[in-house]
């Protein structure tokens, strides 16, 4: 590989979780966080095995890695705020309050998923808890996010969206579009680059005319950019924390920069052989559960029965989604026709 | 009964929908101050302001997806794409996103969104400004799409898709906007009804926008000659009204299709399937398609009069029917 490597062009420029106690979150809070990633984690542990058995089809992305992106930013949110992402959903989907069954079933293509089996990992979408979908075309769904926000202007109900995207959908026209068209309109919207380094297999670095300085971006528009490291929840979780309050006090679009790094391949079919190893090592010791369980163990002095305690928790909720997706029945022949137009 | 033009009747359809529905709202290229690129919406901006009228920047993609978020999220955007060639600026957000949402989010999410844009060739405007590209959104699952020919159905149809829970591309005609026509006060026109535009028993026409007055144009001058002609204005493309297509060519056995667009590939082989398949036994003639030439639409008039069909072309097309069928 030509260059710097993805180690060394993407630094970002935190201090270390483990130096001290947050001011914003408790101990509690905490706990709560990472039952949240660890339960994240257990999802993407278990789709894969469920891939490989031959119960989740097509395409697989998991999020492993990225976690902490999805549970410091959403956990900022009210629970009619709406969030929107992209196809690596599984996460977000789960924080937003998407029950782990109906999601796994959805993998499984049955007819309990949250979309009656019809949309699958890359379209998780659950219209009660304003989780307002995965989207699969690159870019596609930022537009759609600027209309959530737009409508929520025009009702005026003070409602955030929280819009989600991978560092490849910098390059869609759609990005520059609603940058634009959400800072005319002073739509109340958040853009949250997850920076994982790679769109596909295409190094962000190769690719980005500024990949150094991606939350910049944003400033030919006139909105204000910020970076932060997608792997401290706790970081992610402060700078969310400003600009939902600004967002929702009128103050308009915002745009993050979370840099991050997929800790598998692109999906499940990509061996993800582009990257040299020492990449990946450097990410791997930057865990974001590794990291956070380090805080809770050395600076709060939680028990590691406690810390055992989450993970058996989240394995047997998952284990238990599983079980259902698996019990579940595929959809009736007669869904075929359903819900292409409404009656 | 109100005389009216294909303008006026739009904008009547546009001012109702505002007037009744506090969800309605308008997006798209110069609809404020400038009123519209056809002028259909000349005082809105003043009279409902930029809440309602939303005057887009040149971002076809954003403001379609725009359009789709905010009718997920209960409004009832009516999108304006100044002209159809554009759309292909926002094919995605339509094809993989208006019309999917309902299907994809197992009937959570619904796209209550009218995209109203312009087709059509003869303006002088060039092969990219010049396209018919109806038919092939009417290809879409998901989509509806509407291709008035007259005031009244523009009128009718329009006050139709303002209730529908799906998405419809509203299609107007580029050279149909100053034609005049009488519209009942209280027209409404369901989606897959085709009209019956002139009664007849030898052969029937079937067309939609424009290409219906030519083939209204040409059965009065075939009436001439002795040959009575059935035109049937499809008016919509999805919904398709088979039966009475069907109907039509089991009484008349013989069947011409005349649309705007290059025939390759054709919304008329749709058409032209589905008669020779409903209606084989019935038939005293193939079915004829009267279409574009396959060929960019050229700027220079003579040559732009060559590439689209006209209705010489389809007296033309009828007479040999005739003279292959005795």
């Amino acid at each position: 590989m030509a260059g710097k490597t993805n180690t060394q062009n993407s630094k970002p420029k935190s201090k270390k979780m483990t130096s001290s106690k947050p001011d914003s979150l408790n101990e509690e809070q905490l706990l709560e966080f990472y039952g949240q990633m660890v339960l994240i984690r257990e999802f993407e542990k278990e789709s894969e095995r469920q891939y490989t058995r031959g119960n989740v089809k097509g395409f697989l992305h998991v999020y492993s890695g990225e976690e902490a992106i999805a549970v410091g930013a959403i956990n900022n949110l009210k629970k009619e705020d709406y969030v929107v992402t992209h196809y690596r959903d599984h996460g977000q989907a789960l924080v937003k309050g998407i029950d782990p069954k109906q999601a796994m079933a959805e993998l499984f293509g049955k007819s309990t998923g949250c979309s009656k089996g019809k949309g699958g990992s890359m379209h998780l979408i659950d219209a009660e808890k304003g989780f307002m979908g995965g989207y699969a075309i690159v870019g596609g769904h930022l537009p759609i996010a600027v209309g959530f926000a737009l409508a929520n202007q025009y009702k005026d109900e003070n409602r955030v969206t929280l819009c989600f995207m991978g560092d490849g959908a910098l390059n869609e026209g759609e990005f520059h579009e609603c940058m634009n068209l959400s800072k005319i309109w002073n739509l109340p919207i958040i853009f949250l680059c997850e920076n994982n380094l790679y769109g596909m297999g295409a190094p962000a670095k190769d690719h980005l005319a500024t990949p150094d300085k991606i939350y910049k971006m944003s400033e030919a528009y006139d909105i204000p950019g910020f970076r932060v490291d997608g792997n401290n929840v706790v970081e992610v979780y402060d700078l969310m924390k400003g600009l939902t309050e600004k967002v929702r006090n009128g103050e308009g679009p915002q745009f993050v920069e979370a840099q991050t790094y997929r800790i598998q391949g692109h999906s499940i079919a990509d061996p993800a052989k582009y990257r040299p190893d020492e990449e990946v090592e450097y990410w791997k010791k930057k865990d974001p559960i590794i990291a956070l369980k380090s805080l809770l163990i050395d600076k709060y002095n939680v028990p590691n029965d406690t810390i055992e305690q989450i993970h058996v928790s989240a394995e047997q909720e998952i284990i238990d989604a599983a079980d259902f997706a698996e019990q579940s029945p595929f959809p009736e022949d007669k869904e075929l026709f359903s819900d292409v137009y409404g009656v | 009964m109100t005389e009216m033009t294909y303008r006026e009747a739009i904008c009547l359809g546009l001012t109702e929908a505002l007037d009744e529905d506090p969800r309605v709202y308008l997006m798209g290229e110069d609809i404020g101050p400038y009123g519209g690129a056809f002028a259909v919406t000349q005082g809105f901006w003043e009279k409902y302001g930029s809440r309602r009228i939303k005057d887009s920047p040149l971002s076809e993609s954003a403001f379609v997806g725009a359009g789709i978020g905010s009718a997920m999220a209960g409004l009832r955007p009516i999108v304006e794409i100044m002209t159809i060639n554009f759309s292909l600026l926002a094919i995605d957000q339509i094809v993989n996103h208006a019309a999917k949402v309902r299907y994809m989010s197992g009937n959570q999410f619904s796209v209550p969104m009218i995209v109203r844009t312009v087709t059509g060739a003869g303006a002088s405007v060039a092969a990219t400004h010049s396209q018919s590209f109806e038919g092939w959104y009417a290809s879409v699952p998901g989509l509806h799409v509407v291709v008035p020919s007259t005031p009244e159905d523009a009128l009718g149809l329009f006050r139709t898709c303002r209730e529908m829970a799906d998405p419809v591309m509203f299609v107007e005609h580029i050279l149909l906007y100053g034609y005049k026509g009488e519209v009942s006060d209280s027209i409404k026109i369901p989606l897959g009804k085709a009209d019956i535009k002139k009664e007849g028993k030898d052969v029937t026409i079937i067309s939609y926008s424009k290409m219906v007055h030519n083939a209204l144009e040409a059965a009065g001058k075939l009436a001439e000659e002795g040959i009575d002609v059935e035109v049937i204005d499809l008016r919509t493309l999805r919904p398709l009204d088979v039966e009475t297509i069907v109907n039509s060519v089991k009484k008349t056995h013989r069947a011409i299709v005349v649309e705007e667009t290059t025939k390759f590939g054709g919304f008329a082989g749709e058409v032209v399937s589905i008669v020779q398949q409903e209606a084989f036994d019935y038939l005293d003639s193939p079915v004829y398609r009267v279409a574009g030439e396959d060929v960019p639409i050229p700027y220079s008039m003579p040559l732009e009069k060559l590439a689209i069909p006209d209705t010489d072309r389809v007296v033309a097309a009828v007479k040999n029917i005739f003279k292959k069928s005795v």
